[in-house]
């Protein structure tokens, strides 16, 4: 009988086939996919640039620095160091262990779906891929219909490099998602919001399928009175309007004392100025918001609230300037969702305990923002709120930092990502221990028929934790010894033939 | 109740009780107290629900806990301190490092075969982890939840770590509530429920569920050391360990002496009369022994099959020739039934565990190194013991855990301490070099593309590996100075000694 099987269910077949014929195992298809990758990127970067600046309307170069350099890092980072990522890694042993060979080996997980987003089309979706290939795996990679011209010309494009049976992209909108979803995969990568998260998981349980959610949140920043706060601003600014704020761990809205208030919308003021002219909107380096729906959303987010810089916008271009919004209350609108475009709340707090408090009565967000001199005050921070992240004193750039893990805790996600990290996300560390059928006299003791005295050696070679690393060392101690007693006895020795042919002698 | 429970654990760890060190390595002190005091009555509770003999339960739970409980106490102050990071060009002069925290109310739901182990040791890694934690033993141990429930508020805190007991709809109105992580041990099908669950809240879950775990023995090995160790494995707690060999793969022509070796064993460990042995336990309860039972329906055993449904005892069973077909073969046995199902060589082996759900491990009884190198690298499973069964659970550097139908997430040791954590990274730089900042802000153009395009792409300077260097270069120095030392006094009392030789000749 023939059954019926959607475009969706087809292609997870093809890749599910295609990675049980065992072609990603070997490191050397890995690189070369890799490497292919990085070819994409160079080789394409036009047609990357013109569909990210018609999705949302992003200059060349913020194109490269924001989404396109940061993947060929990671690519090459992969290429480098692929084959310490997949070694096994040997484990400390304990004494019943001592002769076995025991180590962790990284194996792929089989096939990954990854979800992709619209803000940073090409650096979600393709960052989490460059992991899932370097780790073995076959990847599905769904990149977001909201940025269409991205998603089009990852279709078209990708195909043309990558191996098309084991990393096929799937374009299309929500139906074509869900029925994605009610796939089996062996991991889903999501990127994205919080509500469409919860339901990724819940289509995920179906199948006992680990998840990693990289989510969102409002990302608090919190100014100390006594900082400096030209820079900070600066800082801050920059984080906040690129990409139009459309980026999750932009800082979402500011705590401050009310007494730097308009020092820090003065300061704002003349970044934006220099940063984006007089007149952002002719400026090429301004970009816009994704599209009409996300545009009412923000628009009305400013509801009751006070513009003290900005408010300006245009519908028929998705156009909102460079807002910063004063005097802002909890129970504002604004502060109601995550924003995701250019509106900066300020709201102001009597010191660094209320602003604790205010951040942590939130849900936990992807990433806290704090700018201060003060070492302790930042330590304070740390020690009592929670969030992904923590970046003192500038905003945005830890996401550069491979060796950091980048995720969210709470309702800003779970699982982390970047580097090596992406790597083991979307490897099984599968535990490997190595005995021989000798020495089976040791294990006589956990057979029954049991008896005390079988129990009280039992508990002496269990409990009895060795400490591997004293028992090194006292091994150590011992060779020094027996070496310096060596050395000692050769330079004592030379007297002793000497003595007794003094002696023979004597007798003569 | 449970809603109680929950909110005064989270009130309890929001007043930041479990922050400091001292707090957790105290809790972690009584615990160990509550193991080594209670002993006798932890092993009368355990006699009671599953009769398992009074030196099963150390050597099976007591002494994994303790082990645990003593690792976490010795190694807390490294496991909880910031963790440095590589950095980049851009961030050499910046504090990088990744920070674990708590992550807040975790909720840890026991397994009924090992309850104070599966119960107690991931409690072990929440309290290290500065966690408040509720603890919902299973309702089938029934005489342990309720020692459990009466012994850990003794010893305690009793509003960070409440004992919930109760049956599905109490474990159905905790899933309900919030809580920052959910570890859970039992069977897959509660597994996808208790993971639907924890979406509604976004909650991350540790999975330890089962499998049918296959054991594979080779015709070349030693069969009968195999056998020994196989048979403990699968007869230890009757059967009822998520990590028992569930099923054995051979060759026809050594089927034979598989059975006679494990025929011999069984004499030897149990006696001609298992149903009279102290160390044979007993099936958990009348449902499972049901559930067993239909599972040999249809087959004859070619040892044991004696049962008695009043006091819930199967002898243990082997059966050969198993179709893989057969009910016995479609889901996890969890009792003390020994299937042996033949294959043609160890490729048709890989093929046959391939087929089937991931499971918790896999045994390999081989001594070709090659061989057993390739049947690794051909499948997957949470973990391998070669040569034996079970051991990866004992080492608690191992991460333990499944993958696919098996689980998902690992402990033991320092990862449950991870699994349990948040890995906060953190970055802190200082609100001076505002310069080197200038070529990522707009306007931006070629030279400023540029100069951000050189500054990302630096390689990462890995500072361990510069002080790695250091060391080693400092230790072949210091021994260089070592030997040229011992030279000199050789040389000098070289000389001494040639000079008295020669005087001593002349005398």
């Amino acid at each position: 009988s023939f059954v019926h099987m959607s475009r969706e269910q087809l292609i997870v077949q093809r890749a599910r086939k295609s990675f049980q014929t065992g072609k990603t195992k070997p490191l050397e298809f890995r690189v070369h996919q890799l490497k292919n990758l990085l070819r994409f990127i160079t080789e394409k970067r036009r047609n990357i640039a013109d569909a990210v600046k018609k999705d949302l309307g992003k200059s060349e170069h913020g194109t490269e620095l924001f989404e396109t350099l940061g993947l060929e890092g990671e690519i090459n980072l992969a290429i480098e160091n692929l084959m310490e990522w997949a070694a096994p890694r040997p484990v400390e042993k304990n004494l019943l262990t001592i002769s076995d060979e025991v180590y962790i080996q990284p194996e792929p997980l089989g096939l990954v779906l990854i979800i992709g987003a619209w803000n940073y089309p090409w650096a979600v979706t393709l960052q989490p891929l460059v992991g899932a290939i370097a780790a073995g795996n076959a990847a599905i990679i769904k990149p977001s219909e909201v940025s269409s011209y991205s998603a089009k010309a990852m279709e078209e494009l990708l195909p043309l490099y990558l191996d098309k049976d084991l990393y096929p992209v799937v374009t299309g909108g929500v139906l074509e998602t869900q029925e994605l979803l009610k796939q089996k995969f062996d991991h889903i990568f999501y990127t994205g919001s919080s509500a469409v998260g919860r339901l990724v998981m819940e289509a995920a349980s179906h199948h006992l399928t680990p998840v990693t959610l990289e989510l969102g949140g409002k990302s608090p920043c919190y100014i100390d009175k006594n900082c400096d706060i030209t820079v900070a601003c600066r800082r801050i600014t920059w984080g906040k309007f690129v990409n139009c704020g459309q980026t999750c761990i932009a800082p979402d809205y500011i705590l401050c004392e009310p007494s730097i208030q308009s020092t820090v919308v003065e300061e704002i003021r003349k970044c934006i100025k220099e940063f984006y002219t007089d007149n952002p909107k002719s400026f090429e380096d301004y970009g816009r918001i994704i599209n009409q729906r996300h545009f009412k959303r923000i628009m009305a987010l400013m509801d009751g609230s006070t513009v003290a810089l900005g408010g300006d916008s245009d519908e028929s271009q998705c156009y909102i300037e460079p807002t910063v919004l004063k005097d802002v209350t909890s129970e504002s609108k604004v502060m109601r969702e995550e924003i995701f475009g250019p509106l900066l709340p300020i709201i102001t707090v009597s010191g660094v305990d209320e602003a604790i408090q205010f951040i942590n009565e939130r849900e936990k967000p992807l990433v806290v923002y704090v700018f201060s001199h003060e070492k302790k005050l930042i330590k304070r921070v740390i020690a009592e709120t929670s969030s992904g992240a923590l970046l003192a004193n500038d905003c945005l750039v830890h996401f550069t930092v491979s060796a950091l893990p980048f995720g969210g805790v709470g309702n800003s996600g779970m699982g982390c990502y970047h580097g090596r990290h992406t790597f083991d996300q979307l490897s099984h560390l599968r535990s490997c221990l190595i005995k021989q059928l000798k020495m089976e006299g040791v294990n006589s003791m956990r057979y029954p028929p049991h008896t005390a005295k079988k129990m009280s050696w039992a508990r002496f070679f269990l409990l009895k934790q060795v400490n591997m690393g004293r028992l090194r060392r006292t091994v150590l101690l011992a060779m020094l010894a027996g070496l310096a007693a060596f050395a000692v006895q050769v330079t004592s020795v030379p007297n002793s033939p000497n003595k007794s042919y003094i002696r023979q002698l004597n007798w003569r | 109740m449970e809603r109680q429970a929950v909110n005064r654990a989270k009130e309890a760890f929001l007043s930041g009780r479990t922050r400091p060190l001292e707090f957790r390595l105290q809790q972690l002190h009584a615990l160990q107290r509550m193991i080594t005091e209670k002993e006798t009555e932890i092993c009368t509770s355990l006699k009671q629900d599953i009769n398992r003999s009074q030196y099963d339960t150390p050597l099976l739970e007591l002494i994994g806990i303790e082990n645990e409980i003593s690792l976490a106490i010795e190694k807390l102050t490294q496991w909880a301190a910031p963790r440095q990071v590589d950095r980049n060009i851009l961030t050499v002069s910046d504090e990088v490092y990744v920070q674990p925290e708590p992550l807040g109310v975790v909720l840890i739901i026991g397994a009924w075969n090992y309850p104070w182990a599966v119960t107690l040791q991931p409690l072990v890694g929440a309290i290290a982890a500065g966690n408040a934690a509720v603890v919902k033993p299973s309702e089938l141990s029934e005489y342990s939840s309720l020692l459990l429930r009466a012994l850990l508020p003794r010893y305690l805190d009793k509003d960070l770590y409440p004992v919930v007991t109760g049956g599905v709809s109490e474990t159905q109105e905790l899933l309900r509530l919030r809580f920052d992580h959910i570890f859970y041990t039992g069977s897959s099908t509660v597994g996808k429920v208790v993971m639907e669950a924890a979406a509604r809240h976004l909650t991350p879950v540790t999975l330890e569920l089962g499998g049918k775990s296959p054991c594979y023995i080779d015709k070349n090995c030693d069969i009968r050391i195999a056998c020994r160790r196989i048979t403990w494995g699968k007869f230890v707690n009757c059967g009822q360990t998520c990590i028992a060999p569930d099923y054995i793969l051979c060759e026809p022509c050594i089927q034979g002496r598989v059975v006679e070796c494990i025929r011999q064993t069984l004499l030897e460990f149990y006696g001609a009369d298992p149903k009279c042995s102290p160390d044979y336990g007993r099936i958990i309860n009348q449902r499972h022994f049901s559930r067993i039972m239909s599972l040999m329906e249809g087959y004859t055993p070619v040892i044991g099959g004696q049962t008695d449904a009043s006091q819930r005892y199967i002898a243990p069973t082997v059966l050969k020739d198993v179709p893989p077909h057969s009910r016995l073969m479609q889901e996890e046995i969890f009792g003390p039934l020994l299937p042996i199902v033949a294959v043609s060589d160890m490729d048709d082996a890989i093929r046959f565990v391939n087929e089937r759900e991931k499971p918790l491990a896999l045994y390999i009884f081989c001594s070709d190194k090659k061989a057993t190198k390739k049947m690794i690298e051909e499948t997957t499973s949470g973990g391998v013991t070669v040569n034996d069964v079970m051991m990866h659970y004992t080492l608690s550097s191992l991460p333990f855990g499944g993958v696919g139908q098996s689980g998902m997430g690992c402990y033991h040791g320092k990862h449950t301490f991870d699994q349990l954590s948040h890995q906060r990274a953190c970055l802190i730089r200082s609100l001076g070099m505002e310069s080197v900042n200038l070529s990522r802000y707009p306007p931006q153009d070629r030279r400023r593309a540029r100069r951000a395009r050189m500054a990302l792409k630096s390689p990462m300077i890995d500072l361990s590996k510069r002080t790695f260097v250091w060391a080693v270069s400092a230790t072949i120095i210091a021994f260089g100075l070592l030997v040229t030392l011992l030279v000199i006094l050789l040389i000098a009392s070289g000389l001494n000694c040639t000079c008295w030789y020669w005087r001593g000749w002349y005398y």
